[in-house]
């Protein structure tokens, strides 16, 4: 049985289970039903629980274990002259063993002799099954492809066998157990419980992932081009290398796009700062209850709205008004440049300076306000000399976690900014971002093993490393200020 | 606070320290003008901040709303079994591989009152009408062979530059040499305009067209499908699994190391940058896991881990607002820590994990990012079957016509992305709807 099936079966078994023991629970003490621990339903599940979770949980671990031993085993199995060849070509022709078994598994007997004897037919044979092999198969490879079927079989076998047998074994165990002393109620608790808890560690498994993943790809890159390299070089020049090139010629200097994140960054900050923080003055300070719980959530539209929206908006709309604003004064700034993405970018992040400043402007105790009036200062003034420097450091946080923002986003960017790196400090020219060479070094057709592709780890990895700083910085200042006033 | 009263018992000072009194009116009006300003800078950013949501919304919807409108033209076309199947045997092989177009040109000229078309009037003639007009003759002749030898009245789609002409974005002033529609041709739409033989439908084909390079037959359905499928998984993986942390981390959790590092892990995840996530989705799903690149199986995955911690924050915020008091007065009655929660704690915070929920949605239906990482920019020319098929999604969709040269495109781009803005906004205003009405004050 396959595993879709497999489960299915559980589930109807482990609702057969529940209903076994909800009414075994019942007719265990018809009389008093008080005179049980826990009401029949846990019995029901108790029994549910045992008969489908132990087998779920072994074909689980199976089904992951599984096609890599496979693999392994087929492989080492394979003619001595495709094992000498290189890891490519071992991947290709395990490629030509999958095709020809799933062939092969859609052949009425009469037609797998025929292949057998005749691989021009086998290949003919195949293709009317829909699936296409770019040569005839030899012998050696249709060997290999029958013993991946005969394996195949044999593990659904096995799992078929071991996944039914834990769930009778289950099920007697636990149905032996109903009493009305049984504290079913107290060990179905202890399954939700720790299902709860197996689900909150899927966030920090993400983290793993992303951490392990990016890390081990960039370490893979880090064998073709020195560190050092990385680090400090100027020039960005991949040369895209075809198939099977290995080849590590190319420069991969980090240097221009970070040049070019921050500097785009920093033009969206200016943008964004001062236009957020004077709104979010006006609707902490001066606007009426009402204004501000109608114009906040009207700012926030600026976030929600998609960032390929933006990009676009960017292209058609800004983009050409700055290079018609330019040419009018006589300044070539082209359309992609570091302006366009910047003043796009800062208007999309306008809200996460606003709403936070705002959040924190409101938290500042009305006792410094009243103490500055007191001393006759008007409402302005109070606010750039007592409110503004006691809300400073929430501030600087929520500027950082917009800075944050800023530098990992990728589709204003890979719209408006360019793909060329420069270093530049013009900002009508275009620059490139981190995030743009990411998108633009994994499109395409890929090949796992060049620097070429594994550069965008590296990237990413540096991404990572550097909006997390950012945002630990920013909670931190964020945490360590609010504990003055609460 | 203008209106500050003046203290006549401060100190005496000199001209210097006069700076700050009230009883000098040239200070005070400098004072009051600095108020009124300050205050003008706040509104002039808020209104600022407006401004750009107007300008960004006009110029989508005015670049867009002429994509739900497609010019077409009513042709009589002649299925002639001479030109599709002349041995009559209606195999299917035969029938898909008859030139259709040709059909369409003939009853173009024929339309036009052309007798004998010279090469040049064939050719600006065959320039009115969309390339792809021999798709839609022959699904029409698959779906019923015996409609050859018939003439059927046909509404074809005119190609993309008369589209745009009829919809006013060529100048017909602009000299012939400079402009990509002929006077010849003017002259033909304008007879067939005033005939009613050319006329702007809804574009249906914007959202049951699948992937093309020619603007005027290019559409959505893959990119919609695509994202339903996505939406779907991030729902059926993102709650259950979000709900359940969420429960945990708030009424479970003992206060330990572990519980703190999975909170600011919680927190972290959701700044980390969208492209990471695509990173992720790459190495793992697809590199280690093996699935298929450009399913929406892997793009669900990626924006479920996404999600996740979206969703984590919301429900931890609403299990938050139930009261102890309601935990208190279950135990006490003796329910048991589990019963309290999943009978009384999680159906009062349903309103709040909802709203969490569909603002996460919102999230990622926009999400561009990650998709691109694997792999969802292809040229998808069927339905997607199953989640397991090649796909995009709608802002990839929205992605990659932003990219395309041609100028049609334009349109196209403008039109998908009211289309993701109309999703997001129907998304967020029932987010809305459910808070206010569901919100409990205790």
């Amino acid at each position: 049985m396959s595993l879709s099936t497999l489960l299915f079966c559980l589930l109807v078994a482990a609702v057969v289970a529940f209903f076994i023991g909800f009414w075994r629970a019942k007719r265990l003490s018809p009389d008093n039903p008080r005179a049980l621990h826990s009401r029949p339903g846990y019995h029901g599940g108790y029994l549910a629980l045992a008969t489908a979770l132990p087998a779920i949980l072994v074909l689980m671990i199976w089904s992951a274990v599984e096609p890599r031993f496979i693999q392994a085993e087929v492989e080492s199995n394979l003619p001595a002259q495709v094992l000498e060849g290189s890891q490519g070509q071992i991947g290709l022709a395990m490629g030509v063993v999958r095709s020809v078994a799933t062939g092969l598994e859609r052949l009425s007997p009469a037609e797998v002799a025929a292949a057998k004897a005749n691989p021009r037919e086998a290949q003919r044979l195949f293709g009317s099954k829909g699936v296409v092999i770019a040569s005839p198969p030899d012998a050696a490879i249709i060997a290999s492809a029958e013993e991946l079927n005969s394996i195949k079989s044999l593990s659904e076998i096995a799992k078929t066998a071991v996944a039914a047998f834990l769930a009778i074994f289950g099920f007697i165990f636990a149905f032996r157990k109903l009493s009305p002393n049984l504290r079913a109620r107290n060990r179905v608790e202890q399954v939700i419980i720790a299902g709860l808890m197996a689900a909150s560690s899927v966030a920090i498994l993400t983290t793993a992932g992303i951490v392990l993943s990016v890390l081990f790809e960039s370490v893979e890159f880090f064998s073709h081009v020195s560190i050092i390299d990385f680090l400090t070089g100027t020039v960005w020049d991949p040369r895209f290398a075809g198939a099977g090139d290995t080849s590590g010629d190319g420069q991969f200097g980090l240097v221009p796009l970070l040049w070019g994140t921050l500097y785009i960054s920093f033009v969206a900050l200016l943008v964004a700062v001062p236009i957020g923080l004077l709104a979010a003055i006006y609707m902490a300070e001066y606007a009426h209850p009402n204004v501000r719980s109608a114009v906040k959530p009207a700012l926030e539209m600026l976030a929600g709205i998609p960032t390929i929206v933006y990009g676009f908006f960017a292209v058609v709309t800004v983009g050409p008004f700055i290079n018609f604003v330019g040419s009018e004064a006589g300044l070539a700034i082209q359309p992609t440049s570091v302006l366009t993405a910047g003043i796009v970018m800062g208007i999309m992040i306008i809200p996460f300076v606003s709403s936070l400043s705002d959040d924190i402007i409101t938290a500042i105790p009305r006792a410094l306000r009243e103490g500055s009036y007191g001393l006759g200062a008007t409402q302005s003034e109070t606010i750039k000399r007592v409110v503004l420097p006691a809300a400073l450091p929430g501030i600087v946080g929520a500027i950082l976690l917009a800075a944050s923002r800023a530098i990992g986003e990728t589709m204003i960017v890979v719209l408006a900014a360019g793909i060329a790196a420069n270093l530049t400090l013009n900002p009508a020219e275009s620059v490139t971002t981190i995030t743009v060479k990411i998108v633009s070094q994994l499109t395409g057709d890929l090949e796992f093993n060049s620097p070429q592709t594994l550069v965008a780890f590296a990237l990413g990895f540096t991404l990572f490393i550097l909006t997390l700083g950012l945002n630990v910085y920013a909670l931190y200042i964020v945490r360590k200020y609010r504990e003055q006033y609460e | 606070m203008s209106a500050v009263a003046q203290n006549p018992s401060m100190p005496e000072s000199d001209a210097e320290e006069a700076v700050g009194r009230f009883d000098n009116p040239a200070l005070m009006r400098r004072r009051r003008r600095e108020e009124v300003r300050f205050q003008a800078y706040g509104l002039i950013a808020i209104a600022l901040s407006f401004s750009f949501l107007v300008i960004l919304f006009g110029t989508i919807i005015t670049n867009g709303w002429t994509a739900f409108f497609q010019t077409s033209i009513e042709l009589p076309i002649k299925f002639d079994a001479a030109e599709i199947d002349p041995e009559g045997t209606r195999n299917p092989r035969v029938l898909a591989q008859a030139n259709y177009q040709k059909l369409a040109y003939q009853a173009l000229y024929e339309k036009l009152g052309l007798e004998n078309p010279t090469r040049q009037q064939r050719r600006a003639a065959n320039e009115l009408l969309s390339r792809d007009m021999d798709t839609q003759l022959r699904r029409m002749v698959e779906a019923d062979p015996s409609i050859i030898g018939t003439t059927q009245s046909v509404w074809g789609l005119a190609s993309g530059n008369i589209d745009a002409l009829v919809k006013g974005k060529i100048d017909r002033k602009v000299p012939q040499e400079n402009r990509q529609v002929s006077d010849l041709q003017i002259e033909w739409i304008d007879k067939l305009t005033a005939s009613g033989a050319m006329q702007k439908q809804f574009n249906t084909g914007l959202f049951t067209n699948f992937a093309s390079s020619q603007p005027e037959t290019a559409g959505l359905a893959v990119a919609l499908i695509g994202s339903l499928y996505m939406m779907l998984i991030v729902v059926l993986l993102s709650v259950p699994f979000g709900v359940a942390a969420a429960i945990y981390l708030e009424e479970f959790a003992p206060k330990n190391r572990i519980t703190d590092i999975i909170e600011v892990n919680i927190n972290n995840l959701a700044a980390v940058p969208s492209i990471v996530f695509g990173l992720l989705g790459l190495a793992v799903f697809i590199n280690f896991a093996g699935l298929p690149r450009s399913a929406s199986l892997v793009g669900g995955l990626v924006l479920t881990l996404m999600t996740l911690p979206t969703i984590i924050i919301a429900t931890r915020a609403a299990i938050t607002a139930v009261p102890p008091s309601i935990r208190e007065a279950a135990l006490g009655i003796g329910a048991s820590k589990v019963q309290t929660v999943f009978h009384h704690v999680l159906p009062l915070s349903l309103p709040g994990i909802i709203t969490g929920t569909i603002i996460g949605l919102v999230q990622a239906i926009g999400e561009t990012a990650p998709l691109l990482m694997i792999g969802m920019v292809a040229f998808v020319v069927e339905a997607p079957q199953t989640p397991l098929d090649p796909a995009t999604a709608l802002p990839v969709q929205i992605y990659m016509w932003a990219t395309e040269a041609e100028r049609g495109f334009v349109e196209k781009t403008a039109g998908a992305t009211i289309v993701l803005l109309g999703i997001i906004a129907v998304m967020s205003i029932f987010a809305m709807i459910l808070r206010k009405r569901y919100e409990r004050k205790w």
